[in-house]
């Protein structure tokens, strides 16, 4: 699903590299937390998988692809088969939850039969049943974030990107967006999830990937936080 | 594609810069108004030019039947006769400032005259009889205009020697001036309207930077995320290049038709087929530039 080979990324104008000699591999059907401070290379890994940015030495695999010499014309047909999910729900203010997810599919031209039946479905599946004409505004942090997932799982990706999707949910919010989560791996969807809270790395015992100034320090399957603050 | 859906976006973007539109529209009319007014201008000099002008030099016209009534300083003896015909152009052969001589016979200058001033009222009411036969010189050197003038200016059924270039240079050269001007103008103004799309797009992809981004993120084409920036600028550019057509046809008919065409009626002006026929080169350009303009902008503020 996703293979790293001594990744290395440095940023333009940076004398550090973000990401210093990575290998790893991801398999398909996963649920992979990655943890690190701020600063250490988590952000850079996701951007890598989603090819916003390349990588300086060292291949990406993601699918099947090589995302070096995968051309830029291709990406978006590569990108449809993600979905991402951010700490900050990026929804658009002026769509009604149900326009928002809508919207993933318009721009990729799917149909307005094939809209109309999925959205609802998705919504349905996210818990939010119903609520499809309301406008995110109204709507708790949670229930964005869950509009946020319906609208990154609507095309049925085979791996979810979560960028510290609980990172501004309460814990208790939190705890069920990581069942959403945990429901959404079990249909088959590979998730990676970098965040910063320990609880839930905690009691999901998944695989953690562990990055310090750039480096893979950990790869341990049930793993536990472990990070010291 | 989903032809509702960017129809959408596109008026949204238009509405919500409508004073920067509104520039960009006014700009692009004021510079495709005037490129079309060069245009037009190039061919009023070629309409006025004529067959010979291009050619020959130097005119010798010959008198016929009727100038020894109008004219009979000149033509006191009548018609040029066929011998003296002869021997001015055996004549004008042997000067070396001649590099070549053409005869005019007056059905050619009947037809001539026909096609230069086809839309004018004069050209009807003249018949072949009345036009004048004429010897066209072309000189190896244009400024020895005098050497035939003196040789066969007095000369026994010549009725006139005229240096063409001398009657028309200055009229020409005003215009040709007036051309440059306006395509001076034009280039200043066609590029005030690019900047002005340039920084309509870069505060529309600013405004709009939410949505191109989950668009990325969900796998839209940039085809697909450009375009409503792009048909954007097509429209005011379009919407521009219609004022321009306006304008254009308004000249026409208040500048040419009411007030050039009555004061100067020697002149043959433009007609309409020669408006009509500049106006899809304004379209074409008001269409092309900002989208390129467009296109260009957006592979630097967009990251697509």
């Amino acid at each position: 699903m996703i293979r790293f080979d001594s990744v290395s990324k440095t940023y333009p104008r940076q004398a550090r590299p973000a990401l210093r000699d990575v290998s790893l591999e991801i398999e398909r059907g996963e649920f992979v937390f990655l943890v690190g401070s701020s600063g250490s290379g988590k952000s850079t890994f996701l951007r890598l998988v989603l090819r916003e940015e390349r990588a300086s030495h060292g291949q990406v695999h993601v699918l099947g692809k090589d995302l070096g010499r995968l051309s830029n014309w291709k990406v978006p047909q590569m990108r449809r088969q993600l979905g991402t999910v951010f700490q900050d729900f990026r929804l658009l203010p002026n769509k009604t939850v149900g326009e928002n997810v809508a919207f993933a599919l318009e721009v990729i031209g799917r149909s307005r039969g094939q809209i109309r039946k999925t959205v609802p479905e998705v919504l349905e599946l996210v818990g939010l049943g119903g609520k499809e004409d309301r406008m995110p505004g109204e709507l708790s942090g949670g229930e964005q974030q869950r509009v946020a997932i319906a609208r990154a799982f609507v095309n049925r990706p085979m791996l979810l990107i979560a960028d510290e999707p609980t990172g501004n949910l309460d814990p208790q919010t939190s705890v069920g967006i990581m069942k959403l989560l945990d429901r959404i791996n079990r249909t088959g969807t590979t998730v990676i999830m970098a965040t910063h809270d320990q609880q839930i790395v905690d009691q999901m015992r998944k695989r953690v990937i562990e990055l310090e100034q750039g480096r893979l320090v950990r790869d341990q399957s049930r793993g536990v936080y472990g990070y010291q603050h | 594609m989903r032809g509702q859906f960017v129809l959408s976006e596109i008026f949204t973007g238009l509405r919500r810069n409508l004073t920067m539109t509104f520039a960009v529209i006014v700009s692009v009319g004021i510079s495709l108004a005037l490129l079309g007014s060069s245009l037009l201008a190039n061919q009023q000099v070629s309409a006025m030019k004529g067959y010979w002008y291009d050619k020959v030099q130097v005119a010798i016209y010959l008198c016929n039947k009727n100038d020894a009534e109008n004219d009979p300083q000149h033509c006191d003896r009548g018609a040029v006769t066929g011998q003296q015909k002869r021997e001015i152009e055996a004549d004008l052969k042997k000067l070396d400032v001649v590099e070549k001589v053409y005869y005019e016979p007056k059905d050619e200058a009947f037809k001539h005259y026909q096609e230069q001033f086809k839309d004018s009222p004069l050209a009807s009411s003249l018949t072949p009889d009345q036009m004048q036969e004429s010897f066209r010189v072309k000189l190896e050197d244009p400024t020895k205009y005098d050497v035939i003038a003196s040789a066969f200016g007095g000369r026994a059924g010549v009725q006139e020697v005229q240096d063409q270039r001398a009657l028309l240079e200055p009229l020409f050269g005003l215009l040709d001036g007036m051309n440059k001007a306006a395509l001076f103008v034009m280039a200043l103004m066609l590029v005030v309207a690019m900047l002005l799309i340039v920084n309509t797009v870069r505060v529309s992809a600013f405004s709009r930077r939410r949505e191109t981004g989950i668009m990325r993120l969900v796998g839209a084409s940039s085809f697909y995320i450009q375009m409503p920036f792009i048909l954007e600028a097509a429209i005011a550019g379009l919407i521009g290049a219609a004022l321009a057509c306006g304008m254009l046809l308004l000249g026409k008919y208040a500048l040419i038709d009411q007030f050039l065409a009555e004061q100067i009626q020697v002149v043959n002006f433009v007609g309409y087929d020669a408006v009509l026929q500049q106006l899809p080169w304004v379209v074409g350009v008001g269409l092309l530039m900002p989208s390129l303009a467009a296109f260009l902008t957006l592979r630097k503020y967009l990251n697509v």
